[in-house]
């Protein structure tokens, strides 16, 4: 057995500090330590990006960076970017422009398109079908996913 | 609030509804499978065969027996003494598959042993710990060879390979007898005055809904139940088959499908590792969980399509059809599973396509290979038909020099002559061909991109134009046409609050029910759309059904649901007609008040005659108490769908990609109960017909290897892959049921992938190409354009 | 999915990544994850040790110093590619970084780990090799410098021994570069990726790199297509005739499902007249 790492967390505003084993995956110290199961997992690749969070800052495939790795940092998962009471204006074109199907690589995909326009707040429909290549979704052929994006930047969701 | 002063309720069916079902899912609140926790939870982690063919000789557990954390291993010899064979849902004689492999391995990824650990990390150390030694066989991989018998024989007692040897069908074929009588046949194509011969493939494909696989099993002791959660399309189905898998009463088994993502057909099987954790929970009284890894679901997880035809068509100059012939050769790889069988049968029932075509005829075999087991995927079957139909009219056309529409219009079955009744047998709904032809060409531009596609060739570029058309099967049942049972189920029960709760047999992953049912029921009893709400994948809660798969919601899910409503509101009628002290058919239902005709403010809300059925002092004659009641209903017959799909495309002269500029669709599903959730369900289908014709494959190598094995290298599409969808539709309504709606989960699929090769083809003539298989692969194409062939 | 498990050590400062390296059997450098993390996944790279240098800050950023432009090797594609110098300075290292996998593996995947990965379809290598970069890699012996061209050896083999460390990449300022590729579609990585450097003084072409990659094992240059281009006039003649004879004497082209040799060796050519184009266009 390898020595445990002590890491400290914080997401989505909170602090979390574990001993974890080094080779657990931030995406099952997300959904199994945490609880916070919004984080899904869709390949084992790194493709699908399903498992799309934010740390610090800037969005990553957390089924690609260990728990470990992510020490100090400051983690957003889709649990953290808006409630049912407030949604993100990202959330909102999602569910006005029917952005999503099965819901299953929805926030991954949300994560990736707020990371997209925080980086690119008015995107053309080109440079928002490659701000979420690294998404994959089989249920929408994208094309609302698309608009999604657009309602959210005609909002100005910078944040 | 006085009735007067009441809010009149909008019009719910037919509009763009937001979905009821969003706001968990985009919060990530959503439950899937693999987000339940149980306490005492063990995880299993299964040893799959590395071999695509060959003799267990022995497997050796004992390193992984004594590894920390794990509770049990089992091979699938000592499985296999509390789990018998998996039963199949088609009638063709199949041989035994076990969950686990007992003896021998017939793919890549065939389960071998089962580990059961405290946690999923420890659970696939030991899966790993396990040593499997397996004399090797020769793999069978081409299905025509396995014909022959070569190189192996998958199945012992299946000679030369055959799952279903020869089913014949169509013109001069008695279904009865299965007679065969060529002499129709025969005559067509010795006075045709074109023959057009071509040896067609629709390739493997892999599913990859973007949630894997996943089951949680809990058998409880004491209360000797089992509740099993499955990512599933059909939990009814499920339940039945676990308890006849366990020997328990169905009332021992709940089945729940939570959420659901996705399906596209791989969740109707179910599965070995659903049996396993079944039976694994109960023999340790404890609750299971297995997560499939999607390198795990390339392997393990049903594949789609993989079957070839032998296409002959005789025509006149003209451009009439006179005749279509097809030998059709299924690879269902190494195992029948629930409809694996039947899937190809489909293809046979619809090669009649939009077309009057007086003979038509098509021999099926289907052949077991060393490979992941085919069912049914997005379309199951009708895609197939549809490509191969669509390939040949376009072969033809290309052969007379024909417009691709002028030669589909020719041969179109007229609005006027429906219901048709095709040579395959199909009787064919309803159907307005040439409208939602011409609105496609109509949308696309059809002459103006003629002369763009010729002005493009002219400057040497490599461009083509492709149609399709296409109709399609849905609404599964009657009964008998499924072995599950062709009807569906549902619930409706006004609460004593006067909100409305409704259950439905269909098991949604997607699809959006949830919202678009709520339309219909809120409509039927004029209440708020909010008051509404739709229950379903629990058998728990909604006490029968069969499932969602086959574009059947809409069309057998909605109609039972409705007809459940039909009970309840009659039933409500008699209920506000005795406060009212009217006649119960004096009355209506609007804006959440039930009214006398003619005195709007007359009336009683909702929610007071709901609370008087509840405790109805008096109650009136002849009137049980509550407001609660179900139905069954299945179809008469089928619904038939139709639509248009135009794509234009380049292909790189140098390097073969291609590259579509441009999707028209036009679709015809008839009566539409949410626009915005039709127009979902299209494009995403549109996506994966685009994604079979231009980037996915599976692929083996001579040995049973799957080379696709990962998203490294099998596609599906990116988002900067596809290109803006064009969206429309005609509305024929189907006499089969009283919505009038067809269904169009599978649509989108259909059109597109003939359309996308028929472009290709067309961007290719000027190369003498005539036919190209799938998927386009830019190497494929651009030895097609250096002349070497494909 | 699951990872074996390994010793997982943090590393503040180079010399004590160094130290790590070399007192741990079987130990590798995780910086991004993005090229080993997936291999681990698969169980196809199972190290003892990782030694996480991601948060060095010595081998982080973009500078220029004394003319020369300097990668810390921890830095991040996306950081490359968004790189406001790299755009002025050498808009061929950004536009490659732009062509790697996608934007979640563009925010944590790094140079370091993609050079020292060596994956024989990698962008990058391509680029390093025409731009003529050096890297600059630290280990128990000290510092030394290695060429480009004489780092990528074999598949998956670079000069870099157990204990070094990629500190960081450096080369001159180029504007007249560019970089092609054709894309696996799964994958994205490269099938084929050219990328072509030239220096033109007097209408003539006085040196010319072409970097290659995805073609064989390992990114090479292509000497014959450099000869000739150099005291040509950078014309689509010259770059036409050059770009005929890519690929040309090179042996044990790679061949997969998605490529065969005979395939990989057209693409060659296509490719590297698509990166001379480009590389002209900047002229």
């Amino acid at each position: 057995m390898s020595e445990k790492a002590t890491v400290s967390i914080t997401v989505n505003g909170k602090v979390h500090e574990e001993e974890v084993e080094p080779r657990l995956l931030l995406v099952h110290f997300l959904r199994e330590h945490l609880g916070l199961t919004g984080t899904h997992v869709g390949c084992d690749t790194s493709q699908c990006g399903a498992c799309t969070v934010h740390i610090d800052g800037a969005s990553a495939k957390s089924c690609t960076v260990f728990a470990a790795q992510a020490d100090g940092s400051e983690v957003t998962t889709i649990e953290g970017v808006g409630s049912q009471d407030n949604l993100h204006p990202m959330q909102e074109g999602f569910w006005e422009e029917h952005g999503l199907q099965c819901g299953y690589c929805t926030p991954g995909m949300i994560m990736s398109a707020i990371n997209l326009l925080n980086e690119n707040p008015k995107p053309t429909e080109k440079e928002i079908r490659e701000g979420i290549a690294g998404n994959l979704c089989r249920c929408t052929g994208y094309q609302h996913i698309v608009k999604a994006v657009q309602y959210a930047a005609e909002k100005g969701v910078v944040r | 609030m006085t009735a007067a002063e009441r809010p009149i309720l909008p019009k719910l069916v037919g509009e763009r509804i937001k979905r009821r079902e969003d706001p968990r899912l985009i919060t990530g609140h959503a439950t899937y499978v693999d987000d339940l926790k149980l306490p005492g939870l063990l995880h299993l982690a299964f040893k799959r065969s590395d071999s695509a063919h060959g003799v267990i000789k022995n497997i050796d557990t004992s390193a992984a027996e004594q590894m920390p954390g794990v509770e049990l291993v089992m091979t699938g010899k000592q499985l296999a003494e509390i789990l018998g064979p998996m039963p199949i849902g088609t009638p063709f004689p199949s041989p035994d598959h076990y969950a686990i492999a007992t003896d021998r391995v017939r793919y890549v990824g065939e389960p071998v042993a089962v580990v059961v650990a405290a946690d999923r990390y420890l659970a696939r150390d030991a899966a790993d710990a396990i040593e499997v030694d397996i004399e090797e066989l020769p793999a069978v991989v081409d299905p025509e060879k396995a014909m022959q018998g070569e190189p192996a024989a998958v199945h012992e007692g299946f000679e030369n390979n055959l799952a279903v040897p020869y089913v014949p069908g169509g013109t001069g074929v008695d279904p009865a007898t299965m007679e065969v009588d060529n002499s129709a046949l025969d005559k067509a194509f010795a006075e045709a005055d074109v023959n057009i011969s071509q040896r067609m493939t629709n390739q493997r494909l892999a599913p990859n809904a973007m949630e894997p696989r996943g089951v949680v099993a809990h058998w409880e002791p004491g209360k000797e139940q089992i509740t099993i959660w499955s990512g599933t399309q059909n939990p009814h189905i499920l339940k039945t088959m676990i308890a006849a898998q366990l020997g328990v009463g169905q009332h021992q088994v709940r089945a729940i499908a939570p959420e659901v993502g996705g399906g596209f057909g791989c969740k109707i099987n179910i599965y070995g590792e659903e049996y396993t954790a079944a039976a694994i929970s109960r023999k340790l009284g404890a609750p299971v969980k297995w997560i499939e890894d999607r390198s795990e679901a390339f392997m393990a997880t049903t594949h789609g399509r993989d079957i070839l035809a032998y296409v002959d068509l005789a025509a006149k100059r003209d451009g009439t059809v006179t005749a279509l012939k097809l030998r059709l050769i299924a690879d269902v790889g190494a195992y029948n599973m629930l409809l694996t069988a039947a899937v190809p049968t489909l293809t046979m029932l619809m090669l009649n396509g939009t077309y009057d075509i007086p003979v038509v005829r098509a021999e099926l075999t289907e052949v077991f290979t060393n490979k992941t087991p085919t069912d049914a995927y997005r379309g199951a079957g009708r895609p197939e038909a549809t490509y191969f139909v669509e390939r040949a009219f376009d072969m033809l056309a290309h052969e007379l020099g024909m417009d691709p529409a002028d030669v589909r219009r020719k041969n179109f079955i007229k609005k006027d002559a429906f219901p048709y009744t095709t040579q395959m047998g199909a009787i064919y709904d309803s159907g307005d061909y040439e409208t939602a032809l011409d609105r496609a060409l109509q949308n696309a531009g059809w002459e103006q991109l003629k002369q763009e596609r010729d002005q493009a060739r002219a400057e040497g570029r490599i461009v083509g134009l492709g149609l399709a058309y296409y109709v399609e099967v849905c609404g599964l049942g009657p009964s008998a046409s499924l072995p599950t049972g062709g009807w569906e189920h549902a619930g409706v029960t006004i609460e004593r609050d006067g909100r409305i709760t409704a259950t439905t047999g269909s098991s949604p992953h997607g699809q959006g029910n949830e919202t678009t049912f709520a339309q219909m029921l809120a409509e039927q009893f004029g209440v708020a759309f909010d008051d509404v709400t739709i229950l379903h994948g629990d058998t728990g809660v909604v006490k029968q059904g069969i499932g969602t798969f086959g574009s059947r919601s809409q069309a057998v899910g909605g109609t039972v649901l409705m007809n459940a409503g039909e009970k309840v509101k009659k039933k409500m009628a008699k209920f506000a007609a005795a406060m009212l002290d009217a006649n119960e058919d004096d009355l209506v239902f609007e804006n959440g008040m039930i009214s006398v005709k003619g005195s709007p403010g007359s009336g009683k809300t909702f929610a007071e005659v709901a609370s008087f059925a509840y405790v109805p002092v008096p109650l009136p004659p002849g009137v049980e108490p509550g407001l609660s009641d179900e139905a069954f209903w299945e179809p008469e017959n089928n619904t038939y769908p139709f639509g248009c799909h135009i794509v234009m495309m380049e292909i790189d002269r140098e390097t073969g990609e291609p590259r579509l500029t441009k999707v028209v669709a036009v679709d015809d599903a008839g009566t539409i109960i949410n626009p915005m959730i039709v127009d979902g369900q299209i494009h995403g289908g549109l996506a994966q017909g685009i994604g079979q014709a231009m980037i996915e494959e599976v692929v083996y190598d001579e040995d049973g290897q799957l080379v696709t094995g990962s998203f490294m290298d099998y596609a599906i599409p990116r988002a900067d892959d596809l290109p803006w969808f064009e969206m429309d539709n005609t509305v024929t309504t189907t006499p089969v049921n009283p919505m009038g709606a067809k269904g169009v989960g599978e649509a989108g699929t259909l059109g597109s992938t003939p359309a996308v090769v028929n472009a290709a083809v067309d961007a290719l003539s000027p190369f003498g190409v005539k036919h190209v298989d799938m998927m386009l692969r830019p190497e494929k194409l651009w030895r097609l354009m250096q002349g070497g062939g494909a | 999915m699951i990872p074996t498990e390994f010793d997982y050590k943090r590393a503040t400062s180079l010399d004590e990544a160094i130290q790590l390296l070399s007192s741990s059997s079987e130990a590798k450098l995780l910086a991004g994850g993005h090229s080993l993390i997936p291999l681990m996944k698969l169980r196809l790279s199972e190290p003892e040790t990782l030694v996480d240098i991601g948060r060095i800050p010595d081998i982080k950023g973009i500078r220029e110093r004394e003319g020369k432009i300097g990668i810390g090797a921890g830095t991040t594609h996306h950081e490359v590619e968004t790189s406001d110098l790299l755009r002025e300075k050498a808009p061929v290292v950004a536009d490659c970084a732009g062509e790697i996998g996608d934007p979640q593996v563009r925010n944590r995947g790094t140079l370091g780990g993609s050079l020292a990965h060596a994956d024989p379809a990698a962008d990058y290598p391509a680029v390093m090799l025409a731009i003529d970069a050096e890297f600059h890699i630290k280990g128990g012996n000290g510092w030394r410098t290695v060429k480009a061209s004489d780092f990528f050896q074999d598949m998956f083999t670079v000069d870099l021994a157990d204990d070094e460390i990629i500190v960081n990449a450096m080369f001159d300022p180029i504007q007249s570069a560019s970089y092609a590729k054709l894309h696996q579609r799964a994958s994205h990585y490269a099938i084929i990726g050219v990328a072509a450097a030239l220096g033109v003084e007097n209408g003539l072409i006085q040196w010319a790199r072409l970097g290659l990659t995805g073609a064989i094992g390992y990114a090479v240059r292509m000497p014959n297509v450099e000869e000739a281009l150099i005291g040509k006039q950078p014309e689509q003649d010259t770059i036409d005739a050059a770009a005929g004879i890519a690929g040309d004497g090179l042996e044990d082209i790679n061949s997969d499902l998605h490529a065969s040799a005979e395939y990989r060796r057209a693409m060659i050519k296509v490719f590297t007249r698509r990166a001379l184009e480009g590389a002209v266009a900047r002229l």
